[in-house]
């Protein structure tokens, strides 16, 4: 393989027309890393990667492979494989010749091309389906093509918009632990793009959010899933309940919050004194019902197999989320408490 | 309730009241062009003399008039293949979005509007041995005397590449922007350079096209009679079928010789079609991803 060690974005921009797409990336990938680039649409995360993979010059900044700098090189010469989202596949070549494509652009020797074809169609298990066209696959075999054709050469590095986005939500899970899998055995570099933050956490060694084309944070999946450094992180971490609040007190780690109907007790993300405007974050499933806690109504209740989603409306009329063991009927008056490590307070 | 039932049945067979639609559509067909031509194939086996086969017999007979066929193959068989050959790279180039794409596509298809009289005057105005062209190149000192390049082979050919072009040009743009792009960025992440990806990706997938392009192009280029006449030589290298035809018809008023002669026209092009044709349905004629 030929790996790199370090692969470094230096305040990668992209800018369309007056927009910054892409407003100063800077990153460092590791060899055998997994990094997930995640956001809504429109963040840049496909920008980003489009970027890395040469299909989109820079405006500015660069991308160095250790010493090499690489944003000046065209796509066919920076020897990394792309899964797209819609899977590019060739259509008017069979299953194996797909896969054969890259082989044979590198000219390597007949033999070569057939064997490593070959283990990359049973890497896959699409044995039976290699003389097939493209066409006559299902989604979830196009994809297993598309990644197939992307890891038999080895790539120094594997990058993926959004890979899963088109397969229904079954084969989404089956394929999401295929492609970590592929990333077990192979131990390929990748940069993965996508807006579900589950499957980025559930992926990947590192992630980045992106929002508005600028990162929020890069860290580990627990860092990002305990520690969100902001409200928009929290937002895209699941943190359900973000709510308007003022700070009444600090004690020493805990503050005292209270607006929007409600008062609370959290942890301060970042630096906060009485008085100021901040958002209470709280997942739905650490607001719990019961005890001496505060007073919401209840609206709509869905059923959710294990548990069931509620939500519940404060006196002063804001929206809550949160999870009940038991059926609350809409209209039931019920009190729900938060255990103030639970709550994030962020500064609006 | 049983005619209820029959009016249902009936319409899941696509047969209902909305076939009306279809009368006039087929009326017009039917009187405009099903029976004129049935009537012309029925006239070409009716010769004053010689029997059924007369008029095609005397057409075959004479070389001068048999060899209107190879005359005219040798004028829009090139021709056909030049347009489409000259639109590939126009259009490959053009694919994507720019500034001014509309007012580019525009100036090169300007000249179907323009239609073949007033092609045929401006060719002979420039191309003429006392046009621009040649007094250009006479004041340069590259030639000495005009080159001859109207009421010849040349202006005839360069006549049907004026006007076939911009047919050949539009559509291989169109059957090339219903090529998913990513394809060809796919291509270039496995390895593949700016001429592999045409040769490998591309092309293979633009072939159908090119090939119905071609027939279309071949069938106009075929029929050519307006320039054939004015920019070309009509009593000789020029004299192709469709004079041979107005020729026998309008001047001789043989009818059933005139119609023979459209006939073999018509069975000569479906020949050149059914090739083409036939070799495409050996190429991916599948989806090609984009947009159609």
């Amino acid at each position: 393989m030929t790996g790199f060690d370090e692969l470094r974005l230096d305040g990668v921009r992209r800018r369309f027309g007056a927009r910054d797409a892409l407003a100063g990336l800077s990153l460092t990938i590791r060899r055998g890393e997994f990094i997930a680039l995640l956001g809504p649409s429109g963040c840049g995360k496909s920008t980003a990667l489009n970027c890395l993979a040469g299909l989109l010059p820079l405006s500015e900044g660069s991308i160095w492979q250790d010493g090499a700098r690489l944003d000046t090189l065209p796509p066919e010469k920076r020897g990394f494989g792309m899964v797209f989202q819609s899977y590019a596949l060739f259509p008017h070549l069979s299953v194996r010749k797909n896969i054969a494509f890259g082989l044979q652009m590198r000219r390597l020797p007949r033999d070569e091309v057939r064997r490593r074809t070959e283990e990359a169609i049973s890497l896959v298990r699409l044995e039976e389906h290699a003389k097939k066209l493209p066409g006559q696959l299902s989604g979830g075999q196009q994809q297993r093509v598309a990644i197939a054709r992307a890891v038999v050469l080895e790539p120094s590095l594997v990058l993926m918009d959004e890979p899963l986005s088109n397969l229904d939500a079954k084969l989404r899970l089956e394929m999401r632990t295929e492609i970590r899998r592929l990333h077990q055995t192979l131990g390929l570099t990748t940069v993965y793009v996508t807006h579900d933050q589950e499957e980025a956490l559930s992926l990947a060694d590192r992630l980045v959010v992106l929002r508005d084309g600028r990162v929020e944070q890069i860290g580990t999946p627990e860092d990002l899933h305990e520690r969100p450094a902001n409200r928009h992180v929290a937002d895209f971490m699941g943190y359900r309940n973000l709510l308007p609040m003022k700070v009444k007190a600090v004690h020493g780690p805990v503050v005292a919050v209270e607006g929007s109907g409600l008062t609370l007790e959290g942890t301060p993300v970042g630096q906060v004194s009485p008085g100021d405007d901040v958002v209470a974050g709280i997942r739905p499933e650490d607001l719990h019902q019961g005890g001496d806690g505060v007073p919401v109504t209840v609206e709509v209740v869905e059923y959710q197999g294990r548990e069931l989603a509620v939500e519940a409306r404060t006196p002063s009329g804001v929206a809550v989320h949160l999870r009940a063991a038991t059926r609350p009927a809409p209209g039931d008056q019920i009190t729900v408490t938060a255990a103030p490590s639970r709550v994030l307070v962020f500064p609006a | 309730m049983t005619r209820v039932a029959l009016r249902h049945r009936l319409a899941e067979r696509g047969v209902d009241r909305q076939l009306w639609l279809l009368v006039p559509g087929l009326a017009c067909v039917l009187a405009l062009f099903v029976y004129p031509f049935a009537y012309g194939i029925g006239l070409s086996f009716q010769p004053a003399e010689g029997g059924v086969l007369g008029a095609y017999r005397t057409f075959f007979a004479d070389a001068y008039q048999r060899d209107t066929i190879a005359t005219t193959l040798g004028l829009s068989l090139p021709a056909a293949i030049l347009n489409v050959a000259a639109s590939v790279p126009i259009a490959y180039r053009m694919r994507g979005r720019f500034r001014g794409k509309r007012l580019l596509t525009t100036i090169l298809v300007v000249p179907i509007t323009l239609g073949t009289v007033l092609t045929a005057e401006g060719l002979l105005n420039y191309l003429g041995p006392a046009g621009w062209f040649n007094r250009t190149l006479m004041a340069l000192h590259v030639i000495d005397e005009p080159v001859r390049l109207t009421n010849n082979y040349w202006g005839v050919f360069f006549s049907l590449v004026i006007t076939g072009f911009p047919f050949a040009f539009l559509l291989i743009l169109s059957y090339l922007s219903g090529i998913d792009p990513t394809l060809e960025r796919a291509a270039a992440t496995l390895g593949a350079g700016r001429r592999q990806r045409f040769q490998r990706i591309t092309l293979p997938l633009l072939a159908p096209g090119l090939a119905t392009t071609f027939c279309l192009t071949f069938v106009l280029a075929f029929s050519v009679f307006p320039s054939a006449v004015l920019v070309g030589d009509p009593a000789g290298t020029t004299r192709v079928i469709s004079i041979a035809a107005y020729h026998a018809a309008y001047e001789v008023y043989d009818y059933p010789l005139g119609s023979a002669i459209a006939v073999v026209m018509g069975v000569v092009e479906l020949l050149v079609v059914a090739v083409v044709l036939g070799l495409r349905s050996l190429l991916y004629t599948g989806s090609t991803g984009g947009k159609g």
